[in-house]
């Protein structure tokens, strides 16, 4: 395995982690004392500037997981089977937190936990679960070559659902899952919108810095098992 | 507070507990990562005394 870049890595995961903070803090500003409270669903609405980037966060560590498993098919490089169950591992993690901001702002905005009959809610279960399997296959599995195809084959497979995920409401005739962004441009006030970017501005550089920590937290964990293999010879 | 409020503090709840969590296991295996090292040190450190030694 290549040297880790320490210098590379510090510099723009310093950067991006300083601006996450003050663009979190920027957002909850924002949010609480300059967008106004929306005339249908109350206070409530404000879980939407937390929930919505959060579960584009998810959508987005699925696609990166995607894109670098289809890095490692065409490259056969082993760094890319690494940097792909990473970003499915943000997805996931992302993906949980989807679904339990989800359910609040169900329980406050309509009464329930959950409801089978909004093909917007059931889809990203599917499309959460499929990653959830994800790990399922690739620790029944030996470490190696095999390995890194299969995962990398499995994380694009699953990037054909998000197009499905995200356009279901759109597609669908159910009317229980809000749609904000239609043809005609966000269904919101300019101060709304401008909280909503900040937040997942903010949301995005968090999960960025998250994937650059974890992923730097793994190879250092492979390269002190190879320093250790080294040394026992 | 009303329920509304409660479900958005809820919410926004459940977000930095997760980014607390997330720090405190990112801290615990920094701390891992740190013995490691430094158990590997020491062991590069007996290896090269060792060749010295022999030589």
């Amino acid at each position: 395995m290549a040297p880790f870049d320490f210098h590379g890595y510090n510099g723009r995961v310093r950067t991006a982690a300083a601006l996450a903070v003050a663009l979190g803090a920027a957002a909850v500003i924002m949010v609480f004392f300059v967008a106004p409270e929306d005339v249908d669903q109350g206070i409530s609405q404000k879980i939407f500037y937390v929930h919505v980037p959060i579960a584009l966060t998810a959508y987005a560590g699925f696609g990166v997981g995607a894109w670098k498993g289809l890095r490692l098919l065409m490259t056969r490089n082993e760094r890319y089977d690494l940097e792909s169950y990473t970003a499915v591992h943000q997805g996931t993690i992302f993906g949980v937190l989807t679904l339990v901001t989800g359910a609040i702002w169900a329980k406050a905005s309509w009464g329930v936990w959950w409801t089978w009959s909004s093909n917007q809610l059931v889809l990203f279960l599917v499309l959460f679960l499929f990653y959830c399997a994800y790990f399922m296959l690739r620790f029944s599995i030996e470490p190696g070559p095999r390995r890194e195809r299969i995962s990398a084959v499995y994380a694009l497979f699953g990037v054909a659902l998000i197009p499905v995920s995200f356009f279901a409401i759109r597609l669908a005739s159910d009317f229980i899952h809000p749609t904000v962004f239609t043809r005609d441009g966000p269904q919101m006030t300019g101060s709304m919108f401008a909280a909503f970017c900040t937040s997942w501005v903010a949301i995005t550089l968090l999960a960025y810095v998250m994937y650059r920590t974890e992923l730097a937290g793994k190879r250092t964990d492979l390269n002190l098992r190879e320093l250790r293999e080294a040394l026992a010879r | 507070m009303s329920a509304g409020e409660k479900y958005v503090a809820a919410a926004y709840g459940v977000f930095l507990v997760f980014v607390l969590v997330w720090a405190a296991i990112i801290a615990t295996k920094l701390s891992r990562l740190e013995r490691e090292t430094g158990e590997l040190v020491r062991l590069a450190h007996a290896r090269t005394s060792g060749e010295q030694g022999d030589g």
